[in-house]
């Protein structure tokens, strides 16, 4: 079972990545000099009061030891908790991972439903005026951060033409419309930048396909353009752009930590700047370990589905497994 | 002729805000942190050209000085980047055993951790942002972009006859790295080193207008983007000069790097 032999080397390497990246994390919070008692409190906090808070989170404890807690912790589930409420931080992480994941997936549904159609007409038109523009929209577009998109668009949306609200929040349990419709402008901002980026490798995997015999002879034997595109374009182009896609699911979930504090929403990115200010560090690193997470999570995903698909990766990844053995 | 349109049109544009940057260092119209409540929310007139912000101060000036700020954020991370990932990537593409994997799986492992992700963990350690951890961060998130394109193109270089060659003749791996691998991947980080300026400047921004770049004393375009916002109902166009610049200054780079990278390998122009 060569495949099984891969998908499961990709998965050690996961598990593997996932604990040196819990050990970085915990490693930039508690051992960068300044003590974290003392940035909790801030500047103005007396010896005592700080001797007081690091009897509590237990920082007189060896920096080996805290991890370790820390990661026993995580293994059960438990993300530890607020230096500030001193609740638990699960829960409240939590309750902030809905607004994020509806950004995050209605951004990449609307980036790959802007980006597939346009990659594909400009690959077709590369050699026209038409096709040109739509590469130049594409750099314009890469040019300009995702929050300044969200602003350009409250200006025009929320300000001028009083369609949409500029901000807020409300539960898709709550009232599914309004839900929708504060949700908008911040998907739109975040899906029209990442659509710009996603477009240059749409179309450089369909310029791929009409570079090759296949598509040629589809050509010389009277096929359309159009057909010969959605036949053979479609499959070999697909699978380069289903990979990039993948791997720009963490890129948003990065855009959205932005994009979730110029649209007030209360999701992760919200609740981890929030903390960040209020220097919850707790709370912080414990969103940090689950962003990452997710990220390690994604790229490990789309390496498996790729090898898992592809049959040609499939045997290289068999060989690069045999050559180490070999070693 | 297509080739080098962008090539020009970015040096053009990257050459506007390297002048802009320059010229801040000798003079600004105003004192860009000069507060004149006689003078707040002025439109574009003279002597203030870009106008004049909710506190008063001149827009021009703090664009120039946000060129500069910008340009140094830039620089730093793009050398913290390549410094470190270069001779990394080159030394994976050396050492095809386990040192050179550990090298890249290393980098795999800091790719999880995003530019933005990492300044906010330096800047909640540190108990707030400074341009520091916001260089350094970005500076250390673009280190396996640069690892893995030195990596990629050393590994082509190695394989070339003229390296066997001098390894046959007994040339040690330093000096093939220095004399030969070097100068020829000097292009292609040439183009990642403007392509990361790009995201750095990008960065940068955001960072700024979440406040955990510069302190609010100094001014930069994503902290000027930030203080427009709370006028965006009474004067959307505070907005627009901040964001201008941002979207020229990376547009700038990104053309740049699209441009070198066709000057410098004819191959990688399309089939036309």
């Amino acid at each position: 079972m060569p495949v099984a032999r891969a998908l499961l080397r990709r998965l050690a390497v996961f598990v593997a990545s996932l604990l040196v990246a819990s050990v970085v994390v915990f490693g930039l919070i508690n051992l960068l000099p300044g003590d974290v008692a003392g940035v909790i409190l801030g500047s103005s906090a007396t010896p005592d009061a700080i001797e007081a808070l690091r009897q509590q989170m237990g920082l007189n404890v060896a920096a080996p030891l805290r991890y370790l807690r820390w990661m026993g912790g995580l293994l059960h589930g438990d993300l530890g908790r607020s230096a500030l409420s001193n609740s638990p931080i699960g829960p409240l992480v939590a309750s902030t991972l809905g607004v994020t994941f509806s950004l995050v997936v209605l951004a990449m549904i609307v980036a790959v439903a802007v980006a597939l159609p346009l990659g594909a007409f400009s690959a077709m038109r590369r050699r026209r005026a038409s096709g040109t523009v739509v590469s130049a929209l594409s750099q314009l577009g890469m040019s300009v951060p995702a929050f300044l998109v969200g602003l350009a668009l409250v200006m025009l949306f929320a300000v001028k033409l009083h369609w949409l609200p500029a901000n807020g929040y409300t539960p898709l349990t709550q009232d599914p419309l309004d839900w929708l419709r504060r949700l908008v402008l911040p998907v739109l901002a975040l899906g029209i930048v990442q659509a710009a980026v996603l477009v240059r490798y749409v179309r450089g995997a369909f310029v791929d396909v009409l570079n090759q015999d296949y598509f040629r002879t589809a050509r010389a034997v009277g096929w359309t353009n159009r057909r010969a595109l959605m036949r053979h374009g479609m499959r070999n182009a697909g699978l380069q752009i289903i990979t990039v896609v993948g791997l720009q699911l963490a890129t948003l979930l990065v855009g959205a930590v932005v994009i979730e504090s110029v649209f007030v929403l209360p999701g992760m990115g919200k609740l981890l700047l929030d903390s960040v200010a209020t220097h919850d560090l707790p709370v912080v690193q414990a969103i940090v370990m689950v962003l990452v997470a997710l990220i390690l999570a994604i790229n490990a995903i789309v390496d498996m589905a790729y090898a898992a698909i592809d049959p040609r990766l499939r045997s290289q990844a068999v060989s690069d497994a045999d050559e180490e053995a070999d070693e | 002729m297509r080739r080098h349109w962008s090539l020009y049109v970015g040096a053009g544009l990257v050459g506007l805000v390297l002048l802009l940057a320059a010229v801040s260092l000798f003079w600004t119209p105003f004192d860009p942190t000069h507060v004149d409540p006689e003078a707040r929310l002025l439109g574009p007139s003279w002597p203030h050209l870009l106008g004049t912000d909710g506190l008063g101060q001149d827009i021009f000036s703090r664009a120039l000085v946000g060129a500069r700020v910008c340009i140094q954020v830039g620089v730093i991370a793009v050398a913290i980047g390549s410094v470190i990932g270069v001779p990394l990537g080159m030394a994976a593409a050396a050492s095809r055993s386990w040192p050179g994997q550990l090298i890249m799986r290393a980098a795999d492992i800091v790719y999880a951790f995003p530019a933005l992700l990492l300044a906010i963990l330096l800047a909640a350690a540190k108990g707030g942002g400074s341009i520091l951890t916001a260089m350094t961060a970005i500076g250390i998130a673009s280190v396996p972009a640069f690892a893995r394109i030195a990596r990629g193109a050393a590994l082509q270089v190695l394989s070339q006859d003229y390296v066997l060659a001098a390894r046959a003749s007994g040339i040690g791996p330093v000096r093939i790295a220095v004399s030969h691998v070097a100068p020829n991947i000097a292009p292609v980080v040439l183009v990642q080193a403007s392509v990361s300026f790009g995201l750095a400047i990008l960065a940068e921004a955001a960072l700024s207008y979440l406040g955990l770049s510069a302190p609010p004393a100094t001014p930069t375009w994503g902290r000027m983007l930030y203080e427009a916002q709370q006028y965006i109902f009474s004067n959307p166009n505070l907005a627009l000069w901040p964001g201008l610049f941002i979207a020229v200054a990376v547009l700038g780079f990104n053309l740049l790097g699209d441009g070198l990278r066709d000057r410098f390998d004819p191959t990688l122009v399309e089939v036309r």
